[in-house]
């Protein structure tokens, strides 16, 4: 086997991701930001929105845990691989409340 | 099974000369046991998705069904104990990040002060949460121990607007103090896990273990932390803030 | 049966087994108990599955001796209740969810990649502590009174009406599932990462495949009846009413927190074994497995769809309508991935050199009860159909065809295939054919029957029977003793062949695979150089002109 084909099947190895070091700045950019929302919610909360609430509670929940996983976890520095690691995990997730949600839904019974 | 010099071609990779101290026997490279611990770690976390996610369906569920109940349950809790909790946890999530870049950079007297404020915030978070709970108790509120639907069947004095719940949804408040202890309890004792492991990893980051560039349990780690506070960025608001407004 | 095989012996006069490998690198008790070799710790997880077997094997027995008479006179009720559950348990948690990742896949999947190890050894051996404590939990609970539900722990009953050791049992697999955590975590990150240079996905072999989407259920199903079981556990200590119709709990919750980890759970049980089947078919039929791809990519559909569907063992507890038939058409969809793959397997076989070794038998043996299990599967997913069908003892032939015609009949083939790479010994080949058309027969006696008792009515979980339906009992009790004759005898051979058995060499069933390129039984280290991956997997070419120019050494 030449040489040059040995490279090549060698090239073939697992995907090698560089690591990236992220700069303090983002973090504290980051920090700030989780503070104001946390803020935000709180003075959300005191409002009167009717079923919003729950959903303005929500995304600004998923928010947050956004920047924390992108950010702070590293994960938009990531490989290809983690990223879709942690759809997979958010995604059973999900699969786990809105198929148990078809059933307490649409029974006709156990609502209050 | 001694270190056997391993025949493994030069790839475009780092070329190991030496055989570092860290490097498993069964890695080719650092970077390869660097990755795959961190993708270990990773999926490690989707069982703790997976963990919490029932505990979630339930509270839905429930939440769903009986709502005044859990409207009343959270008005019982105590918001600026929340709150501040809420800021603990971010600004230890902050350290944390912080801790690891500093392990990144290989700097131990900086590594050591963002550990070790990690540490403290984790603490006061706990401490605030024991105060709590403590204030549950008096108010018998623990579900199954000394639960008591008094405080809900009249009138609350603090939401003078609101109507006292009838009988039978008082009782399920229960409901919503169950998933409160076991929510919160459950993501308490992944902090008080952390808590412990964060006091191992400050010992062996004083004796300078992870600024001479092996910092995969430093990194690992900070996931975990991360992730425990991404519980509670959820928590807060599901718990805490169902319903404020008058 | 004809004597045609593929095997391929050293000579027996001068051969023996290699000097140096896994099993004699260090003596003494400490070096197994504190071992990081993932094959060291699959024979550790070989003697403590086989263990468990034996336990619920025995608590069948009862049941089965328990059934030969309509009355039911052999035990109280509650005796047979305590007997079922612990059958249900212990066969599902600590057998079958276990065995092949464990053994087969912890011995293997490192081999098969070209890798020294698993990616994480010391969490390898914390998984078998793991599931050594979950299984002595479970042990204690059993031999201090037992538990009565059902291995469904069915709510409000588990928690409310009976008072057995239902927190024992419960915890002891709990403890057990984070021994499945770690092995589906080690799998996942090891298949990722540690593939051999040139080991792309698509040259790997589809053992590999079918144990990678095991891991993904592992990883993203257990936890989830790890909080079921911890809420059982807290419903019953504390009272927190979280199942309490009474409190404004739901019952049907558990039932929901379960079956999402329970039905992923079967497929955990399944692929494994379908990936011994593509290994086995292969070699057997001297052909490369038709579709490649497509068994490939049906592997980590089954593991993908298995998520969608739980709720099909709940149709008549009280689920909505509407849901039950979201649930019932996912279930027909799931049925598909796995059909993929009999067909594919089929049509290996077709114009392939076959030969009737055992694995081949056991092959056979899975190929033909595994489609009728699944066939009477997708006839309980129809929800006309499971409305009468539910609850009776056809669920139970249902879930025996694929568990145990299924995959039982698959671990055997893997276990007979992988036995000479394992231990360098071949089993006696005679016995081994015997074996498998034992259990053939004993296991189609024994459950099919069971099929017709379900269809006519005859319900599960019940000790006593109308005596219209003792015929079809007692020909089920007789196919039992002869199944339990087809379980002993391996036992009996394989651990004869261990002394006495014929010197295997690295390859005898002149196979595909780096596995089978290295000596058996293997070293320590798995491979002196790391190998070099420019072959397709079946590659059957690339092995006739290897072994044209190679001299087979062993000893």
């Amino acid at each position: 086997m030449t040489e040059h084909s040995k490279k090549e099947i060698l090239d073939t190895e697992p995907t090698h991701h560089e690591v990236h070091i992220v700069s303090p700045k983002i973090y504290a950019v980051i920090f700030i930001t989780l503070l104001f929302f946390t803020g935000l919610t709180v003075a959300a909360s005191y409002l009167e929105l009717g079923v919003f609430n729950a959903v303005v509670a929500l995304a600004i929940a998923c928010t947050k845990a956004v920047l924390v996983i992108l950010f702070f976890m590293h994960v938009k520095y990531s490989s290809r691989l983690t990223k879709l690691t942690v759809a997979a995990g958010f995604f059973t997730f999900l699969i786990l409340i809105t198929m148990s949600l078809t059933d307490y839904i649409s029974r006709a019974w156990g609502l209050w | 099974m001694d270190s056997q010099a391993i025949a493994v071609p030069a790839t475009k990779s780092e070329i190991v000369h030496e055989h570092s101290p860290h490097l498993e026997h069964h890695f080719a490279t650092e970077s390869q046991q660097r990755e795959a611990s961190n993708f270990g770690m990773w999926l490690f976390l989707l069982t703790e998705i997976m963990f919490f996610g029932g505990m979630f369906t339930a509270y839905l569920i429930y939440r769903i069904w009986y709502y005044p109940a859990f409207v009343a349950g959270s008005h019982w809790m105590i918001i600026w104990a929340g709150t501040l909790n809420t800021v603990v946890l971010i600004c230890s999530s902050f350290t944390m990040a912080m801790g690891v870049h500093s392990a990144e950079i290989r700097n131990r007297k900086l590594l050591l002060r963002y550990l070790i404020a990690t540490l403290l915030l984790g603490c006061v978070f706990l401490g605030i949460k024991a105060f709590e709970w403590h204030d549950e108790w008096e108010h018998h509120h623990v579900p199954g121990l000394n639960f008591s639907i008094n405080e809900f069947t009249h009138v609350d004095p603090r939401y003078p607007l609101d109507k006292p719940l009838p009988r039978d949804m008082a009782e399920k408040t229960q409901d919503y103090f169950s998933l409160y202890f076991l929510l919160t309890g459950v993501h308490a004792l992944h902090m008080l896990i952390g808590v412990s492991i964060l006091l191992f990893i400050i010992f062996h980051a004083w004796r300078g273990a992870y600024t001479t560039g092996n910092m995969n349990f430093v990194e690992n780690f900070g996931l975990y932390w991360h992730f425990v506070d991404i519980v509670w960025i959820f928590l807060f608001p599901l718990l805490y803030l169902i319903s404020r407004h008058q | 049966m004809s004597a045609s095989t593929v095997l391929k012996l050293p000579p027996q006069e001068t051969a023996d087994l290699p000097k140096k490998s896994y099993l004699n690198s260090e003596y003494g008790l400490k070096s197994w108990l504190l071992t990081r070799d993932h094959k060291r710790i699959a024979i550790l997880y070989l003697f403590s599955t086989v263990f468990f077997f034996t336990i619920g094997g025995t608590a069948a027995a009862f049941i089965r001796l328990n059934l030969l008479t309509p009355g039911g006179e052999l035990m109280a009720a509650d005796t047979y209740n305590k007997l079922f559950s612990i059958h249900g348990i212990i066969m599902v948690f600590f057998f079958l969810v276990p065995i092949a990742p464990a053994v087969l896949g912890n011995f293997l999947i490192p081999l098969m990649i070209g890798a020294k190890d698993v990616a994480f050894p010391r969490l390898n051996l914390l998984s078998w502590y793991l599931f050594v404590t979950g299984g002595a939990c479970e042990l204690y609970a059993i031999i201090w009174g037992g538990m009565d539900t059902g291995w469904t722990f069915t709510t409000p009953l588990s928690t409310h009406y009976v008072n057995t050791h239902v927190i024992g049992a419960a915890l002891g697999i709990f403890i057990a599932g984070f021994s499945s955590i770690l092995t589906g975590v080690n799998f996942i990150v090891t298949i990722h990462r540690l593939r051999a240079p040139g080991m792309t996905w698509f040259r790997l072999p589809l053992f590999i495949w079918s144990f990678y989407a095991t891991s993904i259920i592992f990883v993203l199903a257990t936890p989830v009846i790890a909080i079921a079981l911890v809420l059982i556990m807290m419903e019953r200590t504390i009272g927190i009413g979280v199942f309490d119709p009474a409190r404004g709990g739901d019952p049907l919750l558990f039932q929901h927190l379960f079956w999402f980890y329970s039905h992923p759970a079967v497929y955990v049980m399944i692929l494994p074994g379908m990936g011994v089947i593509s290994e086995v078919v292969a070699c057997f039929s001297r052909k490369r497995v038709f579709g490649y791809t497509a068994v490939a990519f049906s592997s980590v559909a089954i593991a993908v769809f298995s998520f969608f569907v739980w709720a099909h063992h709940m149709f008549i507890m009280g689920i909505s309508n509407y849901s039950a038939l979201v649930f019932s058409l996912m279930t027909m969809l799931v049925a598909v991935p796995s059909a993929i793959k009999i067909f594919n397997w089929s049509s290996t076989m077709y114009k392939g050199s076959i030969t009737f070794d055992t694995p081949m038998l056991y092959t056979f043996s899975f190929i033909g009860l595994f489609t009728m299990g699944g066939m009477t599967g997708v006839m309980l997913g129809c929800l006309g159909m499971d409305i009468h069908l539910t609850e009776t003892y056809f669920i139970v032939a249902h879930f025996h065809y694929v568990m145990v015609g299924g995959m039982v009949s698959a671990f055997m083939a893997g276990l007979h295939f992988w036995w000479p790479k394992m231990t360098g010994r071949m089993y006696p080949e005679a016995l081994g054919r015997l074996a498998a058309s034992v259990l053939f027969i004993g296991f189609n006696l024994t459950f099919f029957p069971q099929f017709i008792l379900g269809y006519m009515g005859m319900p599960r979980r019940y000790h006593a029977y109308p005596p219209e339906f003792q015929v079809l009992n007692v020909l089920s009790t007789a196919g039992a003793s002869i199944l339990a004759v087809g379980y002993l005898l391996p036992m009996l051979y394989l651990t004869w062949s261990l002394k006495y058995g014929k010197v295997a060499g690295s390859n005898p069933w002149r196979a595909t695979g780096l596995e089978w390129q290295i000596q058996s039984p293997p070293l320590t280290e798995n491979f002196l150089e790391t190998p070099v991956v420019d072959f397709e997997a079946y590659d059957f070419e690339w092995l006739a002109n290897k072994e044209k120019n190679e001299v087979q050494s062993v000893g």
